[in-house]
């Protein structure tokens, strides 16, 4: 490039790399070759291996557990109960009800009881089966709807059954609207898993000074460590989390699964313990989606117009709360989609019952809410004798409508567009006729899914709601660390968060922020870990914005330092200098220096919250 | 019991290995290498296939007494030392790969595929991956990323 030559007013962007392009995922070479460090992948010399037992029933009194022959195993080393827990007994992301170990009572099969330590993880197994638990079974309940609304139903927590209830009215007849045309109807939403791939597991290292190291998969690092903290009864920075590699997440990560449980083991046995959940334990080792019976009631004008809708939701939240306050309030405040209704009524429970505990699942209480509600738009197209699609665009959100929490949508809200070039796409091609089906072409492929039999091709049109970020107003911020050196000659940044990298590619954005910003080609990625500031959880799809923001806010930091030293040194306006393509260029003056000659030896680091 | 076995063209021996192991846990625990994955560990999910003796196995299924003395190729062995097989190439610049938990397994797959049919159809493609899992990328890039290579191989 020839700096005399180039154009002052539209400086060449020559950093290849930043927003806007498709870089590849800076550790994508190390994952097809097998050499990303996963969480299960740990290893620590003289390393024992950790294994949960876990409770048969899903609601039982624990009279006596007696370890005593599970420590006679050969290569044992700790067999640990709630007696053993130092500090908090229990923890929770919104309420701190979930025991660490059951402490007296069990309230959902796959309960940890007891944990075991030993040098081979079938020897962990087998000493786990060597505890004796005398349980008196109780009779579980099941039922969420019952669990809040009949009296009889035991109360399986001491405050009742109700984790939260969510009521929303809008508009003059919320409750008494009436209108020409009406259907009603009750919708079941089974529960799901996240089933992500790298199951639950980590390595928790005692340190020197009493605390712990852990590698661990999460979501949140710094709410591990509060929780971790709490239960261990140690100051949180004794607790150090790095996050090793996770393989997915989709919300199963945001409760605590081995986290306390490891800790214990090592700062008990003063070893490395790594544990690692097999498929089966993964499914009692994570929260689940909330299963959900809802009831519908939606009034329309003949024009398909809506004139009311009226909503109870029941969400089974399981034996603990995990977010379960938070999935009720967006099942609540997204409970009518995105449609105009004047008149608006809901009540949504989120509910303690004896079922596996359910938490975070991408939707997050939108997905429960939108099955039920899109039910019914295709009920009352049919009842009205409309096209459903036409029918959900009469009643589609724009920007300036009213939300039935009196939020008002403040920008571009192309719900209808979007129906109707939906709509518009081609049907796919038609099905042979005759002949046996390719096996390959059908639902599961030839996963023995389906041979044909039952198979039924339809064309269906739905359409959804879900916050960006977190909901109903919540707190929420990141802190981002960028630093910026000359390394063997060249401008490098070391940008350092706690955010979580599952896979959906912060860590590819990051690097592309930063070289946007601060015009440099190479970037590094610091591992997160906690001694930086929290990052907040990656979920509801927010780091994007929230670390995405706070790196770019950082890097704005840097470069306004960098601009004054350029300044110092050359003259001229700070407003007119901008850095690019490892260069320091000026509007009327082209390129003033190298970014490498005006850092010199001088590292330039900002952090911002 | 001691196991002996070639990895990757290299000689290995574990000693004191429970009758119970799996061959995966040998290559993890014992042998240092973990680029086959622990996701299902019951031939579910694909994440820890590797050939043995040149027929692909889900290594979670395969004692690790039946791989003595036999011949086995992980995802860490696909290439030469520093170098990329042309299917771990387009997995990462196709957008293949994401968390990574399923690809090591769905990259010796796809190897395995090209190997036997250079130029696959998708629905050949399809069912040659049909016993992989991927939670995170909803396969189309999977798909892409096969296509990629075997037109690469076809050069």
């Amino acid at each position: 490039m020839s700096t005399a030559s180039q154009a002052p007013a539209a400086p060449v962007t020559s950093t290849r790399g930043g927003v806007g392009e498709s870089p590849p995922r800076p550790d994508g070479i190390l994952k097809v070759r097998g050499e990303f460090a996963y969480s299960s992948d740990l290893w620590a010399d003289d390393m024992l291996w950790g294994t949960t037992l876990r409770s048969p029933h899903p609601y039982a009194r624990i009279r006596r557990i007696d370890v005593s022959q599970a420590l006679t195993v050969a290569g044992v080393y700790a067999v640990l109960t709630s007696d053993d827990v130092p500090g908090s007994p229990l923890f929770g992301l919104e309420h701190r009800d979930q025991p660490v170990l059951a402490t007296g009572v069990v309230r959902y099969q796959g309960e940890p009881v007891a944990i075991v330590a030993a040098d081979h993880p079938e020897t962990a197994r087998r000493a786990a089966h060597r505890i004796t638990v005398d349980y008196e079974v109780l009779e579980p309940v099941t039922d969420a709807e019952a669990a809040v609304s009949q009296p009889a139903v035991a109360a399986i927590h001491p405050g009742g059954n109700l984790v939260r209830h969510v009521r929303i009215r809008h508009g003059e007849h919320a409750e008494d609207a009436t209108a020409p045309v009406v259907v009603t109807g009750r919708y079941e939403v089974g529960m799901q898993d996240q089933a992500f791939l790298g199951p639950e597991s980590g390595l928790a290292v005692p340190a020197e000074d009493g605390g712990v190291r852990l590698y661990v998969a999460t979501q949140w690092l710094h709410v591990d460590q509060r929780q971790i903290a709490a239960a261990l009864d140690m100051q949180p920075d004794r607790v150090r989390i790095t996050l090793a590699g996770v393989g997915g997440a989709f919300g199963a990560r945001e409760d605590l699964s081995m986290q306390i449980h490891a800790c214990l083991l090592a700062l008990h046995t003063g070893k490395p313990v790594k544990m690692v959940y097999n498929r089966e334990e993964s499914f009692f080792g994570h929260v689940h989606r909330h299963p959900a019976t809802l009831y519908y009631e939606h009034g329309a004008e003949r024009d398909g117009r809506l004139v009311y809708v009226r909503t109870r939701i029941y969400l089974d939240g399981g034996a603990y709360a995990s977010t379960t306050s938070a999935v009720a309030g967006n099942a609540a405040t997204l409970g009518v989609g995105p449609y105009d209704v004047p008149n608006v009524s809901v009540d949504c429970y989120g509910a303690y019952t004896n079922n596996p505990p359910c938490g975070a699942m991408r939707g997050f209480g939108a997905v429960q809410a939108c099955f039920g509600y899109e039910s019914q738009m295709d009920k009352l197209a049919h009842a009205l004798g409309m096209d459903p699609v036409e029918l959900r665009v009469r009643n589609a959100v724009a920007e300036g409508s009213v939300m039935p929490t009196g939020q008002v949508v403040d920008s571009a809200a192309p719900v209808a567009e979007l129906l109707r070039r939906v709509a518009a796409k081609p049907m796919p091609p038609a099905l042979p006729a005759e002949g046996a089906p390719d096996l390959r072409e059908l639902p599961g492929g030839v996963s023995n899914t389906t041979h044909g039999e039952g198979v039924r091709r339809g064309i269906g049109y739905a359409v959804g709601i879900k916050n960006v970020c977190f909901s109903e107003g919540f707190d929420d911020y990141s802190t981002a660390r960028v630093r910026l050196e000359v390394i063997a000659g060249e401008p490098v940044a070391l940008v350092h968060t706690a955010a979580a990298e599952v896979g959906q590619g912060l860590v590819t954005l990051l690097g592309q922020i930063v070289r946007s910003e601060l015009g440099v080609q190479r970037v590094t990625v610091a591992p997160a870990d906690t001694t930086i500031g929290s990052a907040g959880s990656s979920s509801a799809s927010r780091q994007s914005y929230m670390t995405g923001g706070a790196v770019r806010a950082a890097c704005e930091a840097v470069r306004s330092r960098v601009v004054d030293q350029a300044v110092a040194r050359f003259g001229g306006r700070a407003g007119d200098l901008s850095l690019t393509g490892g260069k320091v260029i000026s509007i009327g003056r082209g390129v003033l220096a190298d970014l490498a000659d005006v850092l010199g030896d001088e590292a330039v680091e900002e952090t911002v919250e | 019991m001691r196991i002996s076995l070639t990895v990757n063209g290299e000689e290995h021996t574990a000693d004191d290995v429970w009758p119970g192991e799996s061959l995966l846990y040998v290559l993890r625990e014992r042998l240092g290498l973990p680029g086959s994955k622990n996701a299902c560990e019951q031939g579910e999910c694909g994440s820890c296939t590797v050939y043995l003796d040149d027929v692909l196995v889900c290594a979670c299924l395969v004692a690790a007494g039946q791989a003595a003395g036999r011949s086995v190729r992980t995802v860490e062995g696909l290439a030469a030392k520093g170098g990329l097989d042309p299917v771990q190439r387009t997995f990462v610049a196709a957008g293949a790969v994401q968390c990574g938990f399923c690809t090591p397994g769905l990259v010796v797959a796809a190897h395995d595929l090209l190997r036997r049919t250079p130029n696959p159809s998708d629905a050949e493609i399809r069912e040659a991956l049909a016993g992989n899992l991927c939670r995170c990328t909803g396969y189309e890039t999977i798909l892409d990323a096969v296509r990629a290579a075997a037109a690469e191989l076809a050069r």
